[in-house]
């Protein structure tokens, strides 16, 4: 984990570099430049075209009558182009209430990790306390709990809680994270003691210190926390798929997941039109922050 | 508490007096910036991952929820029962072929990509780098939906292969197509996060060294084998071993697209897990799940050696 954030700062700045690098030195392969160089790029558009190309399918698909996906299932382009898939989700399948639902549980999912986090984050990096270690051993430990492990327990506390079908059921358990608290921690131990130790001085309390000086600084390591929380939060499958046991608190995922196994399942149009409802809000928020997500990527290592 | 405090402030407190004014240390400051995460991090993380090691070693049912203590104790008979049951030895090979077949898979798309995007291309690099990345953002939920279609017998799939004179499957209901098709989805999908990894990775190996060894003559493919690959080795490592732990656990491709059919040929350990928790078997899914843990927290073991080793 340490190694892929040394990997991480390095990459951040020098991801440009090679091109760079390469175009400085004209004695590398300047003689084959142009015909490897556009076989590469042949090559790589291929590849593109086949990582892209079910998506689009998926989307184009989904506006199309039913009548016609049955009758030519290979079509690309509809031949009636209909939003009727979609009036049924925004209509009688409550699409609205699932997207709400699914906002509802992200943000306050994102806004508590960022509080949470980068609070217990501050903590373990600049405060000497007894258990200190203890619990900085215990977030390395549990990084990678599966989800499936903890999820049966889980669920008898939430039913015991009275929490069951509740949004709170849905946010609670995730509010605030090892890898969270991991990458908070990371990132404010590097924030330079002196600047904090002169504040201290000047009389600031913690709390102060903490908004006032390390807040401040961890706007970078907060937005690659606030993604992939959002992320995590927006495609979560297993919990929300036990907890949320009413049509009130399904997650998009949830809703789809249950009609493209229930009585809807040979609806295509319907099913395909739900899934691209899934889809496109994310798409659209990564292709607006690309640069943070690899970035974010890469800063953690995890998904 | 005060045997903590290092010399310095220790003096400075002396000096001050018991409770001096000037700059009082914090005792209770600590603990209120790490109490909200702990709270959470022990009720929903620390006590199910106990409660659920120790529920596999009952008989707990779903009747039990109300008086939780009431359950008795059954030893290793859960874990006996998992063992002998046909679908969980079924679920277990499913997840070993899924894992071993799906991880070097993606790594060789993702080592390919990486390496094509790291050879000097500056033009559409990021259209590239953000168009093999989008399927990883995508809820596996909505692509499975996606590709259940796709991989209809008369689907665009089939209608390609059709193109090139190959008659495809009905995947999906077919025990020996469903899982490389489960498959190949999952390596669509996460082919991109390796990519990333390995293009972050590539950055290690020193430029001089390529020109060296192409002023010796050594061609693209040699320098790859001799330069590259080594340097990459422990990326590579860590890459796939994060992928794995993801991997081990899937669960939702299955349960969209086959419902872990069919003939529980795409049954993971997951959805029997899930399954099992469904019938109201919870000392039987506890003890499920924590044969998963037990092969994520070896692999993750495998992850922590590795990175030692490079410190």
């Amino acid at each position: 984990m340490l190694h892929v954030k040394e990997v991480a700062s390095d990459s951040l700045e020098s991801l440009p570099a090679p091109s760079r690098r390469l175009r400085d030195r004209p004695s590398l392969g300047r003689k084959r430049f142009r015909p490897s160089r556009l076989i590469l790029h042949a090559v790589l558009v291929l590849c593109l075209a086949a990582t892209l190309l079910p998506l689009v399918w998926m989307i184009l698909s989904s506006f199309k009558s039913q009548g016609e996906i049955l009758s030519d299932p290979t079509a690309w382009l509809p031949a009636h182009f209909t939003l009727e898939n979609y009036e049924q989700w925004f209509g009688p399948l409550k699409f609205g209430q699932y997207f709400t639902n699914t906002l509802v549980v992200a943000g306050v999912t994102v806004a508590g990790n960022l509080l949470f986090c980068s609070m217990a984050g501050y903590a373990l990096a600049k405060m000497d306390f007894r258990g200190r270690s203890l619990v900085f051993t215990l977030v390395l430990i549990t990084l990678m709990i599966p989800g499936v492990v903890t999820f049966i327990p889980m669920f008898v506390t939430v039913s015991k809680l009275g929490l069951l079908n509740t949004y709170a059921s849905l946010f609670l358990p995730f509010l605030a994270s090892p890898v969270g608290v991991f990458l908070m921690r990371q990132f404010i131990a590097g924030i330079p003691d002196s600047l904090i130790d002169a504040a201290r001085l000047d009389g600031a309390g913690e709390v102060r210190i903490f908004t006032g000086i390390i807040m401040p600084l961890c706007r970078a390591p907060l937005a690659t926390l606030a993604i992939l929380t959002f992320l995590a939060s927006w495609n979560n499958f297993l919990w929300p798929l036990v907890a949320a046991q009413g049509q009130s608190t399904y997650t998009l995922p949830i809703a789809l997941s249950l009609f493209s196994v229930g009585q809807n399942a040979t609806n295509y149009g319907l099913l395909l039109a739900g899934a691209t409802l899934v889809i496109l809000p994310v798409v659209a928020v990564f292709i607006a922050l690309q640069r943070y997500f690899t970035q974010s990527l890469v800063s953690t290592g995890i998904k | 508490m005060s045997t903590l405090t290092s010399a310095p402030a220790g003096l400075r407190t002396a000096r001050a007096g018991r409770g001096g004014p000037k700059r009082p240390r914090p005792r209770v400051a600590p603990w209120v910036f790490v109490a909200p995460f702990l709270a959470i991090f022990v009720v929903f993380t620390l006590l199910p991952i106990v409660s659920s090691f120790a529920m596999s070693f009952t008989d707990f049912r779903a009747t039990d929820v109300q008086n939780p203590f009431g359950v008795d104790f059954v030893g290793l008979q859960q874990y006996q029962s998992v063992f002998t049951d046909q679908q969980f030895l079924r679920s277990m090979l499913n997840t070993g072929y899924f894992v071993l077949v799906g991880i070097p898979l993606a790594i060789i798309v993702a080592l390919a990509l990486a390496v094509a995007l790291n050879n000097g291309i500056s033009r559409l690099r990021t259209l590239y780098r953000v168009g093999f990345y989008i399927p990883v953002v995508t809820s596996i939920v909505a692509v499975s939906t996606g590709w259940k279609f796709i991989l209809q017998p008369d689907g665009p799939l089939n209608a390609a292969l059709h193109l090139i004179g190959v008659q495809g499957p009905d995947w999906l209901n077919s025990t020996t197509w469903a899982m490389p098709a489960i498959i190949a989805m999952a390596v669509w999908r996460n082919a991109g996060t390796l990519m990333i990894i390995f293009l972050a990775g590539l950055q290690a190996v020193p430029q001089e060294l390529q020109e060296a060894a192409m002023v010796d003559g050594a061609g693209a493919w040699r320098r790859f084998w001799a330069i590259t690959l080594p340097i990459l080795r422990p990326t590579i490592l860590l890459g796939s071993v994060l992928l794995s732990v993801g991997f081990l656990q899937f669960f939702e491709e299955a349960f969209v697209m086959t419902q872990g059919g069919p003939l529980n040929s795409t049954l993971s350990i997951t959805y029997f897990t899930y399954n099992q928790f469904g019938f109201g078997q919870y000392g039987l899914a506890s003890a499920a799940s924590y044969v998963l843990f037990a092969v994520i927290a070896l692999v993750s073991l495998i992850q922590f050696r590795t990175l030692r080793s490079q410190d």
